[in-house]
């Protein structure tokens, strides 16, 4: 069973990183004078709404935490509308927290705030699919003995590889290289994708190498 | 408890990393006093010649020989880019270009020759600048001049010729205008600092040039290219932008000799070499090999054409161009008149002559300056003095002898010839010596005892790390670790003493501490090594329960350290440093935060711990969050106050730098007026409130009256100084004599009071209400006859005799014993109440010496140490370590980043310009008989973060004791004294007290910590300079980068000692009560 769940999650996380190659490369048809660095806000944006975009279509698809009770359809709503207040509240904190961390306040507002959703969309977005809003069920995945499947060890890599991402893509910025991608936030955004696309290809590959060691605590 | 030895293991710990530092410095850091003395015409040094044959109009000296001259710099113009092999087939890309040079030189042998010019290190543009026109050997320090500004303070070139009214015309580097402020005649200044651009210098200069030449209202025509060195920069001198350049170079010579008259001297110079990679800064043979040519439209040389250029150091072109200019040569210059270019046209005697004279003058120069420099400064040698003295008077009389011999007309004959030129060589061989002599002492690295300097930082830094190992594991023999180590160092110091003795007659103290410090850590690792079984046994009979966590918990700040120390080896990042830090950590702090996360111990009530009850632990759970986004926006915050680098281009720099009474408008400064003074008045109640929560504002002791009335009073002090110091100039006309008073007299007692202050906590630390309850049958205190008349004495005495019942009821439920209570207020937390007054009467001293808006700052230093204090505390608690007298490495580390982040947050940055010299002036404002007292207000202005978290560093250890028992805070501590038997319960910062050992332990251990990070951020930073010395970017940033960080690692580490020291004093205190109250 545990193997093909592993495949499950496998052939999830090829289709988003899939996803994320594709926004590079196709936006250059439609869009002219499109490229990632050029026009970094138009692929932010871009990027945002594909991945999320993404996940929710492999929510629906994989379905890794099902619920045994059926959920009315007025419940299905109150929960997306707070999952959207949950995601919008991330994004603002996330804009705080890079400010707070020395990004610029009032110049690049417009930059700064993609990020935020950007990184939002790379791990509260995750969050909301897979776990709902429900804070203490957050607190609990991340914690050391926390994850009570394949789909939580997954969901910890990838958050946490992104934030490291974004995180490492803050150093380049003070080298005087002059290259364009040393500019706020490009840096940092590039380095939350890539860690996101690391994180989605070395959870699975971690999780099958550990899958002897990786006990789950039923709920 | 001991504290003695404490204090000495840690003072000596810091010994040792001075003398590193010190060895460093002394091999890296060349220095050389500058002198102010200045040459004129009217110095008796001419030749009795001159004087006898009378001097021609306008010479002085000796007589001009060219009333213009063209000095043309090509910056980092090689000697490989200037010389020309027709035989090459295929030339370099740098090879080859400058034609018309070699064409030049091909066809007019007479009148252009091109030499090797060598440069002295360090080979940066400015140093060689000051090279070119003072004729000395410029150092990174030297020492007199003005940090404030780059102005040449020494005699020089320039202003020779402006005394003698020459104009002077400049276009081209800007660097000249920092050095030459208001010389030139007329000036075109183009922008030096982008290093990429490769025309604007060039293409601005060749506008100008040849409209300037031909204008002809000047004399000296400076122009400097900087299109081939930043070439270099950014290509390499291997590349075809470098062909192009050299080429452009080429034509624009070809076409200015057209231009320039018969009476004109051309000179085209490089200042500095440079590498294969394009660099230059070091002492490599690429570095300092440049090119000089020299041309005039008149015969300048002999016949004679030597095979292969000369080689002429860079200072020799100072006194010939002095002389052929008719100037005197400037007062500290060391070169060498070349001879070559003072032979004329004249027949062979005549012109041996003239030489000898240029020599004559040049040699008594040199002398003259030699005994100046000798008088000034002790740096250069007796035994080689004495020796360039007597080559200099065998020589001058000789000279004597045949200008006598000249003058009694007797005909040229070979044998005098032969004189001549035999003089000449002595002349050439002292002036050389004499160079040689000053050059070994000011410019060159001493390579072995950079290397030394490094190693012993590394092995201090391994013996505190080791030290500190040993101090938690409460084994540690002083006796084996001071004592023998200590021994051995006064050994070594006596032997090497007695071998400079023995060798040399000046003892070197540097080299002396050295020794004796390597040979004292040798001791040491000897003996913990030898003692390495012991301790195994020990270790393996205690349980290694802690071990583990503590291991884990180094990961993070032994990381962010490590990040932090290789940024040190980046240019870019030391220059973007003020972000660099607060941003590692900000991320120390949420790392550690996240580690409690992850190991569920924000949300986890299941999870036992011991000390506290499962209440505490959710408060400060919840706390920590905010505590977490209290730190972040105080980081943010700080940035506020930044000060601005000029390698940042579009900085600007914190408005709040500049003192109030820079401000325009009347209202913005009323409102920031009351801004400071609202800040000032918060840090005073925040203080006050504080110590009052803890309850050591209650006795009547003479420090706790000091905190409550003489605070709000150094706080008045401080807000009139500001209102004057504020004001506008003019408004205040009658009462000017006493706005000086009070200019003076502020700040005066401002330092007064805290002095005070600084004395009472030494004369009686102790901040503690003492209740004696001792004779407890006491009558009610009433003083009313009769019987009570109204409802206020009702009010008054009707609670007293509510308190008696309750008094004698509590008595008998003692079943009838007799007991004595002395009720201690405030003895909780009587050490950290005490150091935080030291603290803030250390603020209150440093504020008065940042400009007003800086209080701002001070106040969120307060907060921000509170919030990481806080955060320390829940940390601890919440991983739930019971080690208490344990400092975790990474609130050390935490302690000493916000260090180094309000360093730059008040308003500072490692670079000479920015320094805030205005402290020196504050109180003072006649000027200094002496250069201690600004240094000392000038250093603790810049170094104010580096004191205040150095002083407060002892909090870490005892904030978790403050913070302790939550409940209990109003009875601090209750110590009852029974007659029988004696009950003591220890509470907060008591637990200390009572484990006196365990207390003396932790307080060494801390500083170890403390003295290791501090420690390693030095060895990078020396590391970096001494690998990168042939950096670009060394003297810029590496270097003063390295002194701070090492003035800021003697200020911390004597700092530290101070805070240490006064609390041991409070504990010596405390232990003396104690003992008095036992012996009732």
């Amino acid at each position: 069973m545990k193997d093909s769940e592993i495949k499950r999650l496998l052939s999830a996380h090829i289709f988003c990183v899939f996803s994320i190659i594709l926004t590079t490369v196709v936006p250059s048809l439609f869009l002219e004078n499109f490229s990632v660095l050029g026009t970094h806000l138009t692929w932010l944006c871009i990027c945002s709404i594909c991945v999320t975009i993404v996940n929710i279509i492999l929510y629906i698809i994989f379905k890794p935490n099902p619920s045994s009770k059926r959920i009315s359809f007025a419940h299905k709503v109150t929960r997306f509308l707070k999952c959207c207040v949950y995601f919008f509240i991330s994004c603002i904190l996330f804009h705080g927290i890079i400010v707070l961390y020395g990004a610029p306040l009032i110049e690049s507002v417009l930059e700064t705030f993609l990020f935020a959703v950007l990184l939002s969309t790379f791990t509260t977005l995750q969050c909301l699919c897979m776990l709902g809003p429900n804070i203490q069920a957050w607190i609990r995945v991340f914690s050391k003995n926390g994850a009570m499947s394949i789909w939580d060890n997954s969901l910890q890599i990838t958050t946490m590889c992104s934030i490291v991402g974004a995180w490492l893509g803050a150093f380049p910025i003070p080298l005087d290289w002059d290259r364009p991608w040393q500019i706020w936030p490009i840096s940092c955004s590039l380095g939350a994708t890539f860690g996101y696309v690391a994180g989605l290809i070395i959870a699975p590959l971690w999780i099958y190498w550990n899958r002897k060691k990786l006990t789950y605590k039923s709920r | 408890m001991q504290r003695w030895p404490v204090l000495l293991f840690l003072a000596w710990a810091c010994f040792l990393f001075f003398s590193g530092i010190g060895l460093f410095t002394s091999g890296f850091l060349l220095m050389r006093i500058e002198l102010t003395n200045r040459s004129s015409c009217s110095d008796p040094l001419a030749a009795p010649a001159w004087v006898g044959q009378g001097k021609a109009p306008g010479a002085c000296w000796m007589a001009q020989r060219f009333p213009k001259a063209v000095l043309l710099i090509i910056d980092a113009l090689a000697f490989e880019f200037a010389r020309f092999d027709p035989a090459k087939e295929r030339p370099r890309p740098y090879e080859n270009k400058l034609g018309f040079l070699h064409h030049l030189a091909g066809s007019q042998p007479r009148h252009a020759r091109l030499y090797r010019f060598r440069a002295d290190p360090p080979t940066t543009t400015m140093q060689r600048i000051k090279g070119i026109t003072t004729g000395s050997l410029p150092t990174f320090i030297d020492v007199g001049s003005n940090f404030a500004t780059y102005a040449i303070k020494e005699d020089n070139l320039l202003s020779q010729l402006v005394q003698n009214g020459r104009r002077v015309v400049f276009m081209g580097d800007d660097t000249w205008d920092g050095l030459f402020p208001q010389k030139f005649f007329r000036s075109y200044f183009f922008p030096s600092f982008n290093v990429k651009d490769l025309h604007t210098v060039d293409d601005g200069i060749l506008q100008h040039l040849y409209g300037t030449v031909d204008g002809g209202d000047w004399d000296l025509l400076i122009a400097h290219f900087l299109g081939v060195d930043h070439c270099g920069h950014k290509h390499g001198p291997d590349h075809p932008e470098m062909a192009k350049k050299l080429t452009q170079m080429n034509e624009m010579l070809r076409s200015l000799v057209d231009h320039l008259g018969n009476d004109t001297l051309l000179l085209v110079a490089g200042d500095h070499g440079m590498t294969e990679t394009g660099d230059h800064g070091g002492d490599s043979e690429k570095e300092v090999n440049a090119a000089l040519f020299v041309y005039s439209k008149t015969p300048l040389f002999g016949a004679h054409l030597p095979e292969e250029p000369h080689t002429i150091p860079q200072v020799n072109l100072v006194p010939t161009l002095a002389l052929l200019l008719g100037v005197p040569i400037p007062y500290s210059s060391l070169g060498e008149v070349m001879a070559e270019l003072f032979s004329g046209d004249g027949e062979t005697v005549s012109a041996a002559l003239t030489q000898l004279s240029a020599y004559h003058i040049n040699a008594r120069q040199v002398d003259r300056f030699l005994r100046s420099y000798s008088l000034a400064a002790q740096d250069l040698s007796a035994v080689q003095l004495r020796r360039l003295r007597e080559l200099f008077s065998a020589a001058v009389e000789e000279y004597e002898r045949l200008l006598a011999r000249v003058r009694e007309g007797l005909p040229a004959s070979p044998e005098l010839e032969a004189r001549m030129g035999r003089l000449l060589g002595r002349f050439q061989h002292y002036l050389r010596a004499a160079r040689a002599v000053c050059m070994e002492s000011w410019a060159r690295f001493h390579p072995l005892r950079m290397v030394a300097g490094c190693m012993l930082i590394a092995a201090s830094c391994l013996l505190c790390w080791v030290a500190s190992e040993l101090a938690v594991a409460l084994d540690f023999s002083y006796r084996s670790y001071l004592l023998f180590p200590l021994l051995w160092g006064l050994a070594a110091a006596a032997l090497s003493g007695l071998g400079q003795l023995l060798t040399r007659e000046g003892p070197d103290f540097v080299l002396l501490s050295s020794w004796s410090a390597a040979a004292s850590q040798l001791g040491f690792f000897w003996h913990s090594w030898s003692r390495r079984p012991l301790r195994a046994h020990l270790a393996s009979s205690q349980p290694p329960a802690a071990s583990l966590g503590l291991r884990q918990r180094l990961v993070f700040p032994m990381g962010l350290l490590a990040i932090r120390c290789c940024a040190m080896f980046s240019d870019s990042f030391v220059v973007a440093e003020a972000r660099v830090v607060p941003f590692l950590l900000a991320s120390l702090a949420t790392l550690l935060v996240g580690r409690l996360l992850w190991h569920g111990r924000l949300l986890a009530p299941e999870v036992p711990k011991p000390p506290l009850g499962s209440a505490a632990s959710q408060k400060e759970s919840w706390q920590l969050p905010w505590l977490l986004a209290a730190l972040l926006a105080c980081l943010r915050l700080s940035r506020l106050f930044h000060q601005c680098r000029e390698e940042i281009p579009h900085c600007q720099p914190s408005p709040f730098l500049a003192p109030l009474s820079s401000l325009q408008s009347t209202q913005a400064k009323n409102l920031f007026y009351l801004l400071c003074v609202a800040s000032l008045a918060g840090l005073v109640y925040v203080v006050r409130r504080w110590l009052r929560h803890c309850g050591n504002l209650n006795s009547s002791s003479p420090l706790v009256l000091f905190v409550r009335w003489a605070f709000p009073l150094v706080a008045v002090c401080i807000a009139c100084y500001w209102a004057v110091t504020s004001g506008m100039e003019g408004t205040l006309g009658k009462l000017q004599e006493l706005v000086q008073v009070a200019l003076v007299g502020f700040p005066w007692a401002v330092y007064g009071l805290a002095s005070l202050g600084l004395l009472l906590v030494l004369w009686k630390p102790m901040t503690v209400f003492v209740k004696d309850s001792w004779v407890s049958v006491r009558p009610i205190v009433t003083p009313y006859q009769g019987a009570p008349s109204s409802q206020a004495d009702l009010l008054y005495v009707i609670p007293q005799i509510y308190r008696r019942m309750q008094e004698s009821l509590k008595d008998q439920l003692e079943r009838g014993r007799r007991r004595a209570t002395v009720a201690a207020y405030g003895l909780g937390s009587v050490y950290s109440a005490t150091l935080v007054v030291v603290l803030t009467l250390l603020a209150f001293l440093l504020l008065t010496l940042h400009s007003e808006r800086m209080s701002l700052s001070f106040l969120l230093l307060f907060l921000e140490a509170f919030v990481l204090l806080r955060l320390h505390v829940c940390i601890t608690s919440l991983t739930g370590d019971a080690a208490l007298f344990v400092v975790p490495w990474d609130a050390v580390t935490a302690w000493v980043l916000a260090a180094s982040q309000f360093f730059y947050a008040t308003g500072h940055q490692p670079v000479f310009p920015a320094i805030h010299w205005n402290a020196a002036f504050v109180g003072f404002q006649q000027g200094h008989s002496s250069h201690l007292v600004p240094a000392l207000l000038v250093g603790a202005n810049t170094f104010a973060a580096h004191i205040l978290f150095a002083v407060g560093c002892p909090l870490l250890l005892l904030w978790p004791f403050v913070c302790e028992a939550p409940g209990s805070r109003r009875r601090k501590q209750k110590k009852e004294l029974l007659e029988e038997e004696e009950e003591e319960e220890h509470v907060m910062e008591m637990r200390l007290q009572e484990s006196p050992e365990r207390f003396s332990a932790a307080l060494l251990h801390l500083g170890l910590k403390y003295l290791f990070v501090l420690g390693v951020q030095l060895l990078a930073c020396v590391w970096a300079a001494m690998i990168l010395r042939r950096h670009l970017m060394v003297w810029k940033v590496f270097a003063p980068k390295f002194l701070f960080e090492a003035l800021g690692f003697v200020v911390s580490s004597i700092c530290l000692l101070l805070g240490i020291f006064v609390v041991m004093r409070v504990d010596c205190a405390v232990s003396t009560w104690l003992r008095q109250l036992q012996a009732r």
